[in-house]
């Protein structure tokens, strides 16, 4: 529902993503306050700012396969893992510049993404969550026996990346470089629903056989699907790698890769709004759910196995499966309902 | 020789036990079309019930064993009532998502009672085995074997010969035409999660009998997954041929390859599998090739 007294005249203007002038301000406000919070915020908050991004990109690129293209990955974890790891060896193996390896790191990981893939030629839904749920297993074992270049079970360090002689390493720096990177991908990701490749995807997810009646070669989309949301994983890790400085095969197991699906579908699929609303609502969740469990164990330390060793998964689960069931749309769907309110306000309808 | 034997007799008996778990996954799949990813999840809890019916409350084995099935019988059922049931007609991802965190829950369930550390059965079968030229049997999974050669027998003939295992396979048709002759299409969804989440308890006792009982009962339980397709998805009959290759494949390979690698070539080699199958035979060995109209 678009607000009152605006009238589209032209196509370009139906098609902007940002339609008034109030809306562009309220951007470039939200934008701005994002680069100058390092100013007012504590160093906690920003790196819980920090995990948010580096999970927003990879739910972003969930959001195009599962969200835009209808397909299903259960191994966003273990591609964000392979732009990790891309990332440390290229850096401190080989001692290349962070900034050739990040792009790097996305490719990589979009290339084992096509693999995992390539049975989308002949299969489709469930069969297509079996072979990525194989590659979430798989790669985890890849990790874990990579010998030096992985470092096994130990993991692997990631040096600081560096821009024009100074060493990136303060909260301060790598907030500005994560909050960067993630507005450029998401225009990126914002904007590639409105491309061919975007209405492909959006035909394919409808129906597939439809779409390829139309003359959309379904496989060769569903493999560019797979290619953007493995390569949005591997922004990711890469991002996920610096900020942390340290990665072992246990930051991308199954249990990850289920989050970021069910930030997914918490926030609402198919929408750049409600994919980050989703990842923030759920990590802000996870970090209150930390903090009670904390608190629980120290009150009661009785309790501590259980609060400790299950409160946070146990919390997570029961959001997923009561908003499965009585939210199935996430919260985007409330949001529209919400302004489609406020706008009407006076009337019902 | 005797080396590979050896393992082939393993994996044999390994893989019937897979074949026991994917069998709930199969039967919940033919009559509502849900996939159960929490089948891992049900077999470790269903493991833990037995085991508390058994030790912690002290009941006479075969006694607990039973009360530990119904006990599962009945998270089976509550599973579906609850949970399964406002989700139908939902699109398949919401209810894969359902299911996912339906595994995440029944796992951190089970640390929260039970504790993270690892539980032991009383002795069911004596630690010593038979041998037969030169391979060694242990008697437990001898005894794994032959129970769940039992079990499926007996669920293969309640799907062939009682009422509800018919209405069952009629549902597996057609919801609206078995909603059409009387059958309560819904009872048969309850009966199916009862039914597996049953089976899946069996197969928990019997591996943690092979394995001992702990929290990685839920992702051997997952490897149910590969069985599954290698058999097709909507056939029993290709739970009991694809348990054994699977399982085979597992033990033989983890035999031969674990010493060049470092170990760890079980845990891999059935999704390996897995991902063959879907790009060479999707539908798997006896699964139906279905023909999609617009």
């Amino acid at each position: 529902m678009q607000p009152t007294g605006i009238r589209k005249t032209s196509y370009t203007t139906d098609n902007a993503v940002v339609h008034t002038h109030t809306q562009w301000a309220m951007l470039i406000g939200f934008l701005v306050l994002l680069f100058i919070a390092p100013v007012f915020l504590s160093g906690h908050m920003m790196g819980i700012i920090s995990m948010v991004c580096i999970f927003v990109i990879a739910v972003l690129g969930l959001n195009v396969l599962t969200g835009l293209c209808g397909q299903i990955s259960l191994g966003q974890a273990a591609f964000m893992g392979v732009g990790a790891y891309t990332t440390a060896i290229m850096m401190s193996k080989f001692g290349i510049s962070f900034w050739v390896a990040l792009p790097c790191a996305g490719i990589a990981a979009g290339l084992v993404g096509l693999i995992f893939g390539l049975p989308s030629l002949r299969c489709k839904g469930f069969y297509l969550a079996m072979s990525t749920l194989a590659a979430q297993f798989i790669l985890y074992w890849v990790f874990m026996h990579g010998g030096s270049w992985t470092g096994r079970f130990d993991g692997t360090g990631v040096p600081a990346p560096t821009l024009g002689g100074i060493t990136l390493r303060s909260n301060v720096s790598i907030y500005l470089l994560i909050m960067t990177i993630t507005v450029i991908m998401t225009f990126f990701a914002r904007n590639l629903s409105r491309t061919k490749i975007g209405r492909a995807f959006v035909a394919v997810r409808d129906n597939d056989l439809a779409a390829e009646v139309m003359g959309i070669n379904t496989y060769r989309y569903k493999l560019i699907a797979f290619f953007i949301c493995s390569f949005y994983a591997g922004i990711a890790g890469s991002l996920y790698g610096v900020y942390v400085g340290w990665i072992s095969p246990d930051h991308f197991t199954l249990m990850d890769s289920i989050w970021m699906l069910a930030m997914l579908i918490v926030g609402g699929m198919g929408s750049t709004v409600g994919t980050i609303a989703g990842v923030v609502f759920l990590r802000g969740v996870k970090e209150l759910a930390a903090i009670g469990a904390d608190a629980l164990a120290t009150t009661f330390p009785s309790m501590a196995t259980f609060a400790l060793g299950a409160g946070t998964s146990l919390v997570f689960g029961l959001i997923v499966v009561l908003f499965l069931i009585f939210e199935p749309r996430g919260l985007y769907h409330r949001w529209q309902l919400f302004k489609a309110w406020y706008r009407l306000l006076p009337f019902p309808y | 020789m005797t080396f590979f034997i050896q393992l082939l007799a393993t994996g044999l008996m390994v893989g019937c036990v897979y074949s026991l778990v994917a069998l709930g996954f199969v039967l919940i799949y033919r009559s509502s079309q849900v996939f159960n990813f929490a089948q891992g999840s049900l077999v470790m809890l269903g493991g833990y019930l037995i085991w508390t019916f058994m030790v912690w409350i002290g009941l006479p084995m075969w006694l607990g064993v039973l009360v530990g099935l119904a006990a599962s019988g009945v998270v089976g059922y509550i599973i579906d009532r609850f949970t399964i049931r406002p989700l139908i007609g939902q699109p398949l991802l919401s209810i894969i998502l359902l299911t996912l965190g339906l595994y995440v829950l029944i796992d951190a369930l089970v640390v929260a009672i039970w504790g993270g550390g690892e539980k032991a059965y009383p002795q069911l079968f004596s630690q010593l085995g038979m041998s037969l030229g030169g391979i060694s049997l242990p008697y437990q999974y001898i005894g794994a074997f032959v129970i769940a050669l039992v079990l499926f027998g007996i669920f293969t003939l309640f799907l062939q010969r009682t009422k509800i295992g018919l209405a069952m396979r009629a549902a597996s048709e057609s919801h609206k035409l078995a909603q059409s002759t009387g059958i309560s299409v819904k009872a048969i969804f309850s009966w199916s999660w009862v039914i597996a989440a049953v089976v899946a308890a069996a197969g928990g006792f019997l591996l943690g009998n092979m394995n001992g009982l702990s929290l990685s009962l839920s992702a051997i339980g997952l490897r149910a997954f590969p069985v599954v397709l290698l058999g097709g998805v909507e056939s029993v009959r290709g739970c009991i041929v694809a348990g054994p290759i699977v399982g085979i494949l597992e033990i033989v390979g983890a035999g031969y390859l674990n010493q060049y690698v470092g170990g760890g070539m079980a845990d891999v080699i059935p999704y390996v599998v897995l991902v063959l199958i879907l790009v060479i035979r999707p539908y798997g060995l006896f699964g139906e090739t279905r023909i999609e109209r617009i």
